[in-house]
This record gives C-alpha cells, sequence and structure tokens, in this order.
C-alpha cells in the first residue's frame, strides 16, 4: 500500500514534470544500464514466454531458472564467468530433462518427473558448489534475487549479443514451432520435424533464463517468462497479437519495476512481480466481466434470430 | 557405522529424516499419481516468505509457516482446473509469491544482523545435521499422524486420484478427499522446510515414487516401495555425509538422482532389447 501511495505522491507532485523524471531516473549509468538490459531481455522474455505458455512448459521454465542457480555456483567456485556456467548447466539440463521426460514427444507426468528431479539434484549442487567455495550467503541472495542495480558495460554487451542470437533462433523456427505446439501430431504428419523443435526450444529456452539471470536473478525471471504470456493468452487467441502484447507487457512492467524501485525502497524483484500479477489479475476479472457481460446478450440475440 | 550413533546431531537427523522419509514417500506417491509436482513445488516455495514473516512478526515459525501453507493449498484447490491452462496458473502464482519473498527478505535482512541472514538460506536449504532435539520430535510426531491419517484415506484416495469420475460415481466424495490431501500435502512440506529445508523434501517426494511407479504396478506395492525407497536414500544420504564433507541434502539428492537415471536408462535399454526381439522372432516366422 505505501508503495502505492508513494508512486502517486510522486505523481501527483505539483511540480510533477515527466521529462524531468525521466532525467532524474536515468541521471546515473547505472540506471541507464539497468533499463538497456531490462528493455533487451524483456524483448527476448515476451517471446519465448508465449511459446513457453503456449507448450505447457512453465514448470520446465521455472526449473531451468533453479539450473541456473547451480550453474552460477559452480562458475565462481572455478574463477570463470557466471555466464559461462549459467549456458552450460542450462543447456546440459534442458537436453536431459528432454531426454529423461520424453514419451512419444508428449508432455506427460513423466516430464514433471524429470523436472522436478533434475531440479532437486542441480539445487544441491548449487549447495555443494557454494560450500566448496566458500562464499558468504550475502553471494547466495545475489545469485537468486538478481543484481539489477549492478550491471557493467561489458554484461550489457553479453546480454545485448545473446539477446540477439536468441531473437533471431525463434524468428527461424516461430512457424513451425507454433504448428508444433497447436497440433504435434497433425504436424509430425506433415513432416514437421517435432522432435529436432522440441530441443531447440527447450535450449532457447535456457539461453533465454541464462541471459535475464543476471538481472532479474534466478527466482525472478520466471516472472517476465510467464506472467506477461498469461496474460496475454488472457486477452487474444491470435499468436501474432499474443505475442506482441506479452513483450509489450514485459517491456512496461521491467520500465515500471526499475522507475518505482528507484523512486522507493521496495526490491526491484518484488514490484516487478507485483506489477506483472496486477495486469494478470486485471486481464482474468475483464475477461471473467466480459463473458458475463456479453454471452447472455449474444445467447438472447441468437435465440431471437432462431 | 557404530561410532556413528555416538553422536546426538545423528541420532536427531536419522529420526527426524527417517519419519520425514516414510511420510515423503507414502504421500509422493499420491503426488506423483495426481499429477501435483508442480503444486508441491510451488507449496514449498509459499513456506519461504511465510517462514520470514514468521521470524519478523516474532511468531513461532513452525506455526506461521503451518497456516500459510495450509492456506494456499486449500486456494489452490478451489481454483485449479484440470486443464494444461492450470500450469499457467500455478505459474503465475508462483512468480507473485517470490517476489513477495523477496520484499521480505528485504525487509528482514535490513532489520537484523548478518547473524541471522543464514536462517534465509537455511529455509532453502535446511541442514539435517543442525536439526534439535526438539524439532526432531515434532517432525516424527507430525509425520506419525500425517501418515497414519493418510493410510486411513488411502483406499478412497486412491480410487480418486486414478479415476475421479468414477469415483464420484461410486459415492466417495472426490471434493473432500482433494481437500484432505491437499492439507496433508501442505503440512508435510510446511513441517519439512521449517526442519530440514525445501530441497531435501522435494528429492524425497517425486523421485522415490516415481521409481517405484515404474518398478511395481499394483498401487500398494507401489506406495509400500516408494517410502522403503525414500528410507534407503535417506539412510544412505546421513552415513555419506557423515564420512564426506559434502551437505546432507548434496549426497541424498544425488544418490536419488543417480538411481532415477539408471533406472530410466536400464528400462529404456531392456524396452529396446525385447522389441529388437520381438521384431527377430517377427521376421523368423515370416
Amino acid at each position: 500500500m505505501t508503495m502505492i501511495t508513494s508512486a502517486l505522491t510522486l505523481l501527483l507532485q505539483p511540480s510533477w514534470n515527466p521529462i524531468e523524471t525521466l532525467r532524474l531516473l536515468l541521471e546515473y549509468h547505472f540506471m541507464q544500464n539497468a533499463f538497456l538490459a531490462g528493455t533487451l531481455i524483456a524483448l527476448l522474455a515476451g517471446p519465448v514466454g508465449y511459446f513457453m505458455v503456449l507448450r505447457g512448459q512453465s514448470f520446465l521454465g521455472h526449473a531451468l531458472s533453479h539450473v541456473g542457480f547451480a550453474g552460477a555456483a559452480g562458475a565462481v567456485w572455478l574463477g570463470i564467468s557466471p555466464v559461462v556456467g549459467l549456458l552450460i548447466f542450462g543447456a546440459l539440463a534442458a537436453l536431459g530433462i528432454g531426454a529423461l521426460g520424453e514419451r512419444g514427444g508428449r508432455l506427460s507426468v513423466e516430464s514433471d518427473i524429470a523436472i522436478g528431479t533434475v531440479l532437486v539434484f542441480s539445487l544441491s549442487l548449487g549447495l555443494l558448489f557454494i560450500r566448496l567455495a566458500s562464499s558468504y550467503a550475502a553471494n547466495i541472495y545475489a545469485f537468486l534475487f538478481g543484481t539489477v542495480l549492478g550491471i557493467r558495460d561489458r554484461d550489457v554487451a553479453i546480454i545485448a549479443v545473446m539477446a540477439v542470437l536468441g531473437l533471431l533462433v525463434l524468428a527461424v523456427i516461430a512457424r513451425p514451432l507454433l504448428f508444433v505446439s497447436v497440433d504435434p501430431a497433425v504436424a509430425a504428419a506433415r513432416g514437421v520435424p517435432v522432435r529436432l523443435l522440441a530441443y531447440a526450444f527447450l535450449l532457447l529456452l535456457a539461453l533465454s533464463v541464462a541471459v535475464a539471470v543476471q538481472v532479474i536473478g534466478v527466482l525472478l525471471i520466471f516472472a517476465l517468462l510467464v506472467t506477461p504470456a498469461a496474460t496475454a493468452q488472457q486477452l487474444t487467441t491470435r499468436p501474432a497479437v499474443a505475442i506482441a502484447i506479452s513483450t509489450s507487457l514485459a517491456l512496461i512492467v521491467i520500465w515500471l519495476g526499475l522507475a518505482v524501485a528507484y523512486f522507493t525502497d521496495y526490491p526491484v524483484g518484488f514490484v516487478v512481480t507485483t506489477i506483472a500479477f496486477a495486469f494478470y489479475l486485471i486481464a482474468r476479472a475483464r475477461r471473467g466481466w466480459r463473458a458475463n457481460a456479453w454471452r447472455p446478450a449474444r445467447m438472447a440475440r441468437a435465440g431471437g434470430a432462431r | 557405522m557404530i561410532e556413528m550413533w555416538q553422536y546426538d546431531f545423528i541420532r536427531h537427523a536419522l529420526l527426524a529424516g527417517s519419519a520425514l522419509a516414510i511420510v515423503a514417500g507414502l504421500i509422493g506417491y499420491f503426488v506423483v499419481a495426481r499429477r501435483l509436482i508442480f503444486t508441491s513445488d510451488v507449496l514449498s516455495h509459499v513456506a519461504f516468505p511465510s517462514a520470514l514473516i514468521a521470524i519478523i512478526l516474532g511468531v513461532n515459525p513452525l506455526l506461521g509457516v503451518f497456516g500459510f501453507a495450509v492456506l494456499t493449498a486449500l486456494g489452490m484447490g478451489t481454483l485449479a482446473g484440470r486443464s494444461r491452462a492450470n500450469d499457467v496458473t500455478t505459474g503465475t502464482l508462483l512468480s507473485w509469491v517470490l517476489g513477495i519473498g523477496v520484499l521480505f527478505l528485504s525487509i528482514y535482512a535490513s532489520g537484523s544482523s548478518s547473524a541471522n541472514s543464514s536462517a534465509g538460506v537455511n529455509v532453502l536449504f535446511g541442514s539435517l545435521f543442525g536439526i534439535h532435539a526438539r524439532e526432531a520430535w515434532v517432525v516424527a510426531i507430525v509425520g506419525l499422524l500425517t501418515t497414519i491419517v493418510l493410510l486411513a484415506i488411502a483406499r478412497p484416495l486412491l480410487f480418486a486420484s486414478l479415476d475421479p469420475s468414477v469415483a464420484a460415481s461410486r459415492g466417495v466424495p472426490v471434493r473432500l478427499l482433494n481437500v484432505v490431501f491437499l492439507i496433508l500435502l501442505a503440512i508435510t512440506i510446511a513441517e519439512a522446510v521449517q526442519a530440514v529445508g525445501a530441497l531435501l523434501l522435494f528429492a524425497l517426494l517425486i523421485t522415490p515414487a516415481a521409481i517405484a511407479r515404474r518398478l511395481v504396478i499394483q498401487p500398494f506395492a507401489g506406495m509400500a516401495l516408494s517410502a522403503l525407497l525414500s528410507l534407503l536414500f535417506t539412510w544412505a544420504g546421513i552415513t555419506l555425509a557423515y564420512y564426506f564433507p559434502y551437505p546432507v541434502s548434496f549426497c541424498l539428492t544425488a544418490l536419488v538422482f543417480v538411481t532415477y537415471v539408471g533406472v530410466v536408462v536400464v528400462q529404456h535399454l531392456l524396452r529396446r532389447r525385447l522389441y529388437r526381439g520381438a521384431k527377430r522372432l517377427a521376421n523368423a516366422t515370416a
């Protein structure tokens, strides 16, 4: 509540001036980097999240973000760049889950079990790496909840390269992937390489998580992947529109989240997830309201026509 | 082996670990059968912010965690649909729960010294070797009670899990059983998260049941095998962690993981050989 009131008082100040606010917001280099990195990640997470939700792989996305924790901890232990650890662990886990959980290319309880098992094992591996590296509890929190305000120029460059790479791959496979996700059986009958696409998407999801983890943290990347896409699904059934909505929402959520967190004392992760969740609830309520408001009228009209 | 028993912390770990292993093995069988794996993951995440809230407010953490977990379980029970969309709702809710966890963590971290900050990590990873006598007995007693209730409703619950519509038409109170089961699950997860951390519980909840379901078709034999496997994993994990300088949860989950992968791979190879044999036979007869 105090968050909303303090944001409101800020906006309703008599001297409020959007350009001045923007200038304040972007005054420091670390905020510029945070906005840049956040924007790149939202651009990747929006479309990838749409496919994740469409394919019913939210649990997988969640698990991959936890796997990232092990990767980052392992990299710190070995003294290499966390990004390398994130990518290697993410890719290995994605392929492992794919191989263990596959049953005829369909989603089954078997894949949930494989996800749960790999998730637990990689978390404990992360714990082991932390013990071996004897780092502080505070470092664990940095992995878990991200360091959005501590992004360096080099990180932004890495994130930019990986985001562009991810978007290019997605652009190439988007059409067949959509076909496979909506109707795997018909797609297979038409000669679409279902398995290849499934694995390609797993790797893409792992890449997106690895990119985003540095900014928003292992635990909160999920908010950018799942919630905007879930909201978009409530609003439309058309894929292109849904991808556009999901991406714009991811952008709005991260921008608003950074701005509110900058002007108040609240952690970015909390603000981002709360705004995203609020959008989702509004979309659901709107859908429920529309269904209630229109269905009787439409039925009455249909009845009248008959 | 015997010198291990001299230490109080090992005895407490064995007591709490065994009680937890039996409950997790039994309840996990239903978690897998009812496809509630993602849901139980969310419940273990809810325990994180609620433990922090309880610590901040100075309430007994155990009560706070139980209360929140049962509330969430009931909420999810009422909201849950049946389709794939459920996965998305669960995920969305989960991401917000994590955000709240971050909020309370920041309040907690700024309000207390760094000596306390390991308490938060404990909720995530826990430590079976750090458990006190009183906690160990609480875990054992809650575990025993949960097991008794679960065994009492096991038969109708199994029916309701495997074929809800037929069970409902036979007069089995499916909705009531769902709610009771979710509450049992919430209590187990909350208790385990408090005592030994979310990680250890999750390792014992899902994978032993999954292995048992792969090896045995008969449900009650499967449940027994699942509980037995999870008990064996716990004992082996504690013994390994006693002799090697690795965390207990790592030893335990590594054992569970290797066993699961081994079973999957061996079954896959056997199935392939069976398939090839059948093919050869078919060719020979043709």
